[in-house]
């Protein structure tokens, strides 16, 4: 039987990873930047100030460069699934490909038609229709986000749908049950405030440079405490439904779990939590120092003092159990398939379904799972346990960064409020450096998510390695290269563009005497609200 | 009948009716990036004929978007199978599409010549490639493609790309491409003024009768090809390629034999003919908007002649034919049909509306004048 070969099963994750954390460059800014929009837009119809209406279409022309490749890359993402695997798309299609396409349906057409007139419809809609056209975006992206996420909380917790020897693919069963997933909800949340802070940050940075450079002060000055407000709410809310998430992954995935706490064996409730570690994936133990607080990982997990977490070599040993339960099925269905009346193999199947994906982790050592020897077994199992090290650190250094973006915003904020930002020059300078940090911390939370969730590509159920399309190695190699050739065009021109954009600044406000252009800076320091209070 | 052969057949229709959408909406797009650099002349008629399109390129892309998820939805072995078989086309359409949003976005934000000039040309490839190859796809489904599967549905396929660009591939493609020429040059019609009108005109008219020419080769073409024929098949006990049931025949004028049981089909040819000669007519007389709707009149006719001739197959196999993937044998299960249906009856006229809205608030001749007072323009 042809299967996928390492080589095209390595290559084919790498540019999976590749052309989705390059996506996920582009997301978050829209997820929250829209919001920003609409809530200066807001702000704009409801006092009619001119400046509130300069300051949606300055962030707004921002917000279009970056929509601009968040579209073009989620393009190829749409039928990444169906080009590169191939086996998985056949198999989880019936479940997984029904969000894909309401996503189109209900999200992403209202999103993106509406961006059209929200950019070009300035003039030829009344005020108030174009703030809800900015609402409708904002509105249309969100949604986007939920139907994607109930996508993925389907590969990493599959609800809703029962494997179908016939057709031998996961066939839905309870619509609630996928749109409902615990995962599902709780990743949008967390996954969408994370867009929220990124924009946040991402206005706030911008704007507190614009102040240290003295330049376009008004404007810096209301955005400034528009994304502050904004960002500390959502650093708030990213942090607590973290925690959700990790409570969530904690019952459904725990190998997961095991791998994001390094806890190589079962320790006793409540764990505790390990701050630093050095876990080796080789020797399956910490090497060197471990920080850790008593008790406090099996309560922030569990949420409760009794409750034990397993550790990584009991999971081994489950996993054992369960692909020695999983080979008879997995022989029967081939026997089922190759004579649909015969009861007795349906039976087997039906016995053993829920660890028929145990067995295809084995089937990558031993085609013929008849003769797999006990090494074989056991090194299958061993495939379950996710890459510790790399689970461990992205996990730590996302909450590491999350927590400086929290005191980032709570200072900003507070400055903001008192309005003495203009003074706090320190800030002011660092703040453009603050601008990666929520883009970093996205992509680190991606790859907690999606590390951890191997060897499986949908979890416990179907195994990375053989969801992978039958290509020859040359194929990927060609495609591989050129995603990279022309993503990196991509980054490199919005890049400059964005930042251009920036150096350019808003146009200036047509309010107040000054004429337009001949706006005598100094003047804007006279206004009280900017001078540093005693 | 049985509701899930109903549903089955409905999700064929609304598969056909996406492609349709595409077509028109995505093509119309594609045509004014295609002769971009031909109507416009100078930077600001350019950017008027970029304008004309920008408030809607997104949107209308979203066709193409949906494709590919209704396709993962309705139709998940299709979606596994003919977009890992068709790999490198396909990366080849995806790369030109993705420049296409960037060219649009990124054009007009630098004065430079040059850097507008290469995002021009970019335009160009973006558009016309991906026709050329949505077109070519096509043409080469009616050929069917070699591929087979193993026991466990793992799909191979084995012939190489570049036969995928075979004469009638091409001839399929330059069909498209006329055909959203015609359709770009009457929505520039629609909107722009002067020279660029005039330019528009001439060419709606010329790839137009270039359509025409194209789809009646191709139907000589289709009508002398190898078809594939279904006998016998139960619709319901289909449960996939490995268990389908009845017999293939692949002879030559195959795909006639719907048209010879149903003669009423050749209502969609002629469709695509009276749509198209008569859209040539009132263009010449100044009624761009009509000329508009008789272009989309003729697509409707191209793709629906095109899946009346293959109905129920959808992606035939060249090299193991019983495994063809036809309406019976493709589709997901009934509950996720159900639920698809569901969803498609509610958003589907949600969407109709607020798109013909859009186009509506849109209306008008966009100016010179206004794009280079607003720096928010393309």
């Amino acid at each position: 039987m042809q299967v996928p070969s390492d080589l095209v099963v390595e290559l084919s994750r790498a540019q999976f990873a590749a052309t989705a954390l390059y996506h996920f460059l582009f997301v978050p800014l829209t997820l929250g930047l829209s919001f920003i929009l609409a809530a200066m837009e807001t702000v704009y119809v409801t006092t009619g100030k001119q400046i509130y209406k300069d300051m949606t279409r300055f962030w707004g022309k921002l917000f279009a460069i970056n929509f601009a490749l968040g579209v073009a890359t989620g393009l190829t993402m749409e039928f990444e699934f169906g080009t590169n695997w191939s086996f998985y798309s056949h198999y989880v299609g019936d479940v997984f490909g029904a969000p894909l396409a309401i996503e189109g349906l209900m999200a992403f057409f209202m999103e993106s038609t509406f961006v059209g007139l929200m950019l070009f419809g300035w003039d030829r809609l009344s005020k108030g229709m174009h703030l809800a056209i900015t609402f409708l975006v904002a509105l249309g992206s969100n949604l986007s986000a939920l139907w994607i996420l109930i996508a993925n909380g389907f590969m990493q917790d599959p609800k809703g749908a029962v494997f179908n020897p016939l057709t031998q693919r996961m066939e839905l069963t309870n619509f609630f049950n996928l749109i409902f997933s615990h995962d599902a909800q709780a990743k949008f949340v967390h996954t969408s405030i994370a867009g929220y802070v990124t924009a946040a940050v991402f206005v706030v940075a911008v704007s507190a440079w614009y102040l240290h450079k003295r330049r376009h002060v008004e404007m810096a000055r209301r955005s400034l405490r528009i994304g502050a407000l904004f960002g500390v709410f959502s650093v708030i809310g990213v942090i607590t439904l973290g925690d959700a998430l990790g409570f969530v992954d904690g019952s459904a995935q725990p190998t997961k779990l095991a791998a994001m706490e390094g806890m190589w064996t079962t320790e006793k409730a409540p764990a505790p939590l390990k701050l630093l570690a050095f876990p080796s994936d080789k020797q399956q133990r910490n090497v060197g120092p471990v920080v850790e607080i008593p008790k406090f990982g099996g309560i922030l997990i569990t949420h409760s003092l009794t409750k034990t977490l397993p550790g990584i070599k009991e999971l081994e040993q489950e996993a054992v159990v369960r692909i020695k339960n999983g080979i008879p099925g997995l022989l029967a269905l081939k026997r089922y398939q190759q004579n649909p009346t015969d009861l007795n193999a349906l039976a087997t199947v039906k016995a053993h379904q829920d660890d028929l994906g145990y067995a295809m982790l084995l089937m990558r050592y031993s085609p013929d799972l008849t003769k797999a020897t006990p090494a074989q077994i056991m090194q299958a199992a061993r495939d379950t346990i996710p890459p510790v090290w790399a689970v461990f650190w992205s996990f730590r250094l996302m909450i590491a960064l999350a927590f400086l973006m929290l005191i980032y915003m709570i200072a900003m904020a507070t400055y903001s409020l008192r309005g003495q930002c203009m003074a706090q020059n320190f800030l002011l300078r660092i703040s453009p450096w603050m601008i990666p940090v929520p883009f970093l911390a996205c992509e680190l939370g991606w790859l907690t998510a999606e590390l951890g969730r191997q060897p499986w590509s949908v979890y416990g159920r179907l195994p990375t390695w053989i969801s992978a399309s039958t290509h020859s190695g040359s194929y990927m190699v060609f495609s591989l290269i050129g995603f990279t050739l022309i993503y990196l065009i991509f980054i490199v021109v919005e890049m400059f563009l964005m930042v251009r954009a920036i150096r350019q600044g808003p146009d200036e406000p047509h309010s107040g005497s000054t004429s337009p252009h001949g706006v005598n800076p100094n003047a804007r320091f006279a206004h009280p609200a900017l001078l540093p209070k005693e | 009948m049985e509701i899930y052969i109903v549903l089955k057949i409905l999700w064929w229709i609304l598969l056909g009716i996406l492609f349709m959408g595409l077509a028109i909406m995505v093509g119309m797009d594609m045509g004014v990036g295609t002769i971009l650099r031909y109507v416009g002349r100078t930077d600001t008629e350019r950017r008027v004929a970029l304008n004309i399109i920008g408030p809607h390129w997104d949107g209308n892309q979203v066709w193409f978007i949906l494709g590919g998820g209704a396709i993962f939805a309705a139709w998940p072995t299709i979606y596994a199978t003919a977009f890992s078989g068709l790999y490198v086309v396909m990366l080849l359409l995806l790369w030109t599409m993705i420049i296409r949003p960037v060219g649009f976005e990124y054009r007009s934000k630098m004065p430079s010549p040059g850097w507008r000039n290469t995002w021009d040309w970019a335009l160009f490839v973006g558009s016309f490639v991906p026709m050329l190859v949505f077109g070519a796809a096509i043409g080469n489904t009616l050929q069917g493609f070699p591929y087979h599967f193993e026991w466990n549905m793992t799909s191979v396929y084995t012939g190489s790309f570049i036969y995928l660009f075979n004469p009638f591939a091409i001839l399929a493609g330059l069909l498209s491409v006329s055909m959203a020429i015609y359709m770009g040059a009457a929505m520039l019609m629609n909107r722009a003024e002067g020279a660029m009108y005039t330019r528009s005109k001439k060419l709606l008219t010329l790839f137009g009768v270039l359509a025409l020419v194209l789809f009646t080769i191709g139907g000589i073409w289709v009508a002398n090809m190898k078809g594939y024929v279904l006998h016998n098949a139960d619709a319901l006990a289909d449960t996939g390629p490995l268990h389908h049931t009845g017999t293939v025949d692949v002879v030559k004028g195959g795909w006639l034999t719907n048209y010879s049981r149903l003669p009423v089909l050749w209502l969609l040819p002629l469709l695509t003919y009276i749509s198209v000669i008569l859209g040539i007519i009132v263009a010449r007389k100044d009624k761009s908007h009509f000329a508009w709707w008789l272009g989309a009149l003729g697509w409707i006719g191209i793709l629906g002649t095109v899946g009346a001739a293959m109905f129920p197959f959808m992606m035939p196999s060249s090299t193991n034919a019983a495994q063809s993937l036809t309406v019976w044998n493709a589709s997901s299960s009934e509950h996720t049909l159900i639920w698809m249906t569901g969803w498609t009856i509610v958003f589907v006229p949600i969407v109709l509306t607020y798109t013909s809205w859009a186009f509506w608030v849109m209306r008008g001749k966009v100016k010179a004048e206004e794009i280079e007072s607003d720096d928010h323009a393309y």
